[in-house]
């Protein structure tokens, strides 16, 4: 990285440029600097809706960059140890969409392990690839699905040797790396890409002591969201490519589905972001990481909660940590992670990240201060003394193989028919079913409905997880295919 | 010169109060504190522009977050005070000879230091032999405490700002923790009047009222503070604030006070009905 040249933001500085220059609007967007809007710029500010132009000379355009917009992805790259990045407004599910779709056409086969976010899948849906799932190995206590383990994924590579493309989540959602390099290092052996969802790694790049990143690893794509730990709004994002890829071919993958009406508001917080994280990436995530040791200290000193750390490493299915994270599993203490986060924010005013089962997930960022921290600490610690129940029937969790009986996008397609849930079992399902957040499938499109299943999203929707996917909202019926 | 000192009480309302000069100015990793000299108010602290105490006007809280408990609980022996660094609060504590322990919590150290130069004879009240100082996080001091104290004061008085843990539901519950079977809790309760003031004066009753099994408002006058008016909570575990008020005790003690009386005591908690609609309205 070349920290002189990182100093420069040329989307910001162009867009600041351009503000000077007090151009008369007679193109898009019709509020006109927020004139036509009042409304809007009480609530966004003149200076937020005065940068929220068109695409137009001065400042390029994401479909086809030649200038300010070209040199800001040229320094993401820099940054990110890339061949190529591109800016991506449609939010990191854009980014891995791109991936898939760029890796594998219909009817090829993408090894993934099931813990997948699910974009992944829908992309599944968008281009007609063969899911072939890996078992992410689960913690019995914890409840959480972990990394693959590299045995498993020559497994799959030997059984699938025609796949085209192994996809890492790196990091997972609670901080779980699989051991990317080796993954890569096999997987190029045989002649398939390596994409990675680093959704939850941004910081992996900038910080020191933290898991490896893809594009370190050596990975062929990976789907970065700046918005996350990167600081930058809400739906921007970054596809890194590695320097195996053909840029222009991506680029041509990415167009398929992006808007032409790119913001200038996402990505002139890309730019920045982008900035800081070149320029101070690494003193603050020393801090955030070192917040998050500090919390995981006084939630353990409580007693009842577990904030697992790096001492969950076992060289396989958890073979890095992220210590940024902080994750706590509540069930000690008589509450599925789902009740304590509601808790949080119903009688202490505080929002995290979610809760499952078993774990509550805080996220700890770039604008965390110490006495928030301790905040969380104490409000766990109340939560504690006033609703602990004497400790529940664990409900140890395993992972359920699903069973593949046709690709996402030829279930999504069939015609379907709506059926009570508790007669699917044996059923193939037509639609996701999924607790938001993590947003992780329990049933995808094409996966065989089983009565262990039922029991599960049951399960989940009793503990007052959201439920998400299917067209019935309150999940008592499914879309399942016809029987021909 | 023409030199003011803003504070803005609401969008729309700002005091100013004319300044002869800067005394001092300082940023820590709290807050940006500055201290005036002032005509009218003396020297006046602000920290983030927001009037924190004058010279002239700080004697009435001090001796209303004191005096007030002091009156009803019969045998104080081990206090803590958050966020008292500027000492007034344990000053008048130290008049109490009972008292045999004073933990005084304060986050911010440059607060101590500014004080300490500026208001030595509020900070008098830090060097008492009773007094021990910590430069720690509130809830993080709580935590650690149990079954610790007679009397916990809440000296901090902006909810939103960098003490805002101390205005929480878990700071209730923990200062419930902290204190013995019969002990009682007086904090800031802010300023009923405004609009924007009145919503977090609504939210720190309804969480300090569920916390504990007694739980009453009283109100005071002091010129800086937004509206002039300014409420405190009287949160206990065992005495209520009026029918164990022993006045004929406290006033054999003779202490000298400009604002507190016992006869002011019981008028106190006698609150205007648009304060007590609200207060009520939390309740529910």
């Amino acid at each position: 990285m070349d920290k002189k040249r990182q100093l420069q933001a040329p989307i910001y500085s162009a867009l600041e440029r351009f503000r000077k220059q007090r151009v008369v609007p007679f193109d898009v967007p019709g509020h006109k600097r927020g004139r036509g809007n009042p409304e809007l710029v009480e609530l966004l500010g003149e200076k937020c809706v005065s940068i929220d132009v068109n695409s137009m000379k001065p400042l390029d355009n994401l479909c086809h960059p030649v200038s300010v917009i070209k040199e800001a992805e040229e320094l993401a790259a820099d940054a990110f140890g890339a061949a190529h990045a591109f800016l991506m407004v449609g939010g990191t599910t854009s980014s891995v969409q791109s991936m898939v779709l760029s890796a594998c056409k219909a009817g090829e086969k993408i090894i993934l392990p099931r813990n997948v976010h699910k974009s992944v899948i829908n992309a599944l849906v968008l281009c007609g690839a063969v899911p072939v799932y890996i078992d992410p190995k689960v913690d019995k206590m914890l409840g959480i699905p972990l990394g693959m383990e590299l045995e498993d994924v020559r497994r799959a590579i030997d059984e699938h040797p025609d796949a085209t493309a192994v996809f890492v989540n790196n990091p997972t959602y609670y901080g779980i790396c699989s051991d990317i390099r080796s993954i890569v290092e096999l997987a190029h052996s045989r002649g398939m890409l390596v994409l990675a969802d680093e959704a939850h790694g941004t910081h992996l790049y900038f910080g020191q002591g933290l898991p490896c990143s893809a594009m370190e690893a050596g990975a062929d794509m990976a789907a970065v969201s700046m918005h996350k730990s990167g600081g930058s709004l809400t739906q921007s994002s970054i596809l890194l490519l590695g320097p195996g890829m053909n840029e222009r071919y991506v680029a041509q993958i990415v167009n398929l589905t992006q808007t032409t009406s790119a913001s200038y508001l996402l990505m002139a917080s890309l730019d920045i972001s982008r900035r800081n994280l070149a320029l101070r990436g690494e003193e603050t995530f020393a801090k955030v990481a070192k917040m998050a040791e500090y919390a995981r200290e006084e939630i353990n000193g409580i007693g009842g909660y577990y904030a697992y750390g790096s001492e969950l490493k076992n060289g396989g299915s958890i073979f890095d940590f992220d210590v940024t994270k902080l994750a706590v599993y509540t069930r000690d203490i008589g509450l599925a992670g789902i009740e304590v986060y509601d808790l949080l924010r119903d009688e202490y005013d505080i929002q995290i990240e979610f809760g499952d089962i078993s774990n509550i997930l805080a996220y700890i960022s770039i604008g965390d201060r110490l006495q928030d921290i301790e905040r969380l600490v104490g409000a766990l610690a109340d939560i504690k003394r006033l609703y602990r129940e004497p400790k529940k029937n664990v409900f140890l969790a395993e992972y359920i193989a699903p069973t593949v009986v046709t690709t996402p996008q030829q279930a999504f397609y069939a015609d379907k028919e709506s059926m009570p849930i508790e007669k699917t079992a044996g059923k193939v399902c037509g639609e996701f079913v999924m607790c938001y957040p993590p947003g992780i499938p329990i049933l995808a499109p094409g996966e065989q409905i089983t009565e262990k299943l039922i029991d599960y999203i049951r399960f989940a929707q009793e503990k007052g997880c959201s439920m998400q996917g299917p067209e019935s909202l309150d999940l008592s019926r499914l879309n399942v295919l016809k029987e021909v | 010169m023409d030199f003011w000192v803003s504070e803005m009480h609401t969008g729309n309302v700002k005091i100013s109060i004319r300044a002869e000069r800067q005394l001092f100015s300082a940023q820590s990793e709290f807050q940006r504190l500055d201290i005036f000299e002032t005509p009218e108010f003396g020297k006046v602290l602000t920290s983030n522009g927001n009037v924190i105490f004058t010279e002239k006007d700080e004697f009435i809280y001090d001796e209303m977050i004191v005096h007030v408990p002091m009156a009803v609980h019969p045998h104080v022996k081990n206090v803590l005070v958050l966020g008292g660094g500027d000492g007034g609060v344990a000053r008048e504590l130290s008049y109490y000879e009972e008292i045999e322990h004073i933990d005084v919590v304060e986050a911010d150290q440059l607060f101590v230091y500014a004080c300490r130069e500026h208001f030595p004879e509020d900070a008098n009240g830090l060097d008492d032999s009773r007094v021990s100082m910590y430069y720690e996080d509130g809830l993080k001091f709580l935590r650690s405490r149990q079954d610790a104290y007679d009397l916990i004061i809440n000296d901090c008085t902006d909810p939103l700002g960098h003490a805002a843990g101390l205005f929480t539901k878990e700071f209730y519950g923990s200062c419930f923790q902290a204190l013995h079977e019969d002990g009682i809790m007086v904090y800031q309760h802010g300023s009923p009047f405004y609009a924007e003031d009145e919503e977090s004066c609504r939210i720190m009753h309804r969480k300090a009222y569920r916390s504990f099994p007694v739980n009453r408002v009283y109100q005071a006058h002091i010129p800086t503070c937004p509206a002039g008016y300014w409420l405190f909570g009287f949160a206990s575990k065992k005495y209520h604030p009026l029918r164990n008020l022993d006045a004929k005790r406290w006033r054999e003690r003779d202490i000298k006070t400009r604002y507190y009386t016992t006869n002011l005591h019981t008028g106190a908690f006698m609150l205007p009905r648009y304060v007590e609609d609200l207060l009520e309205e939390e309740e529910a």
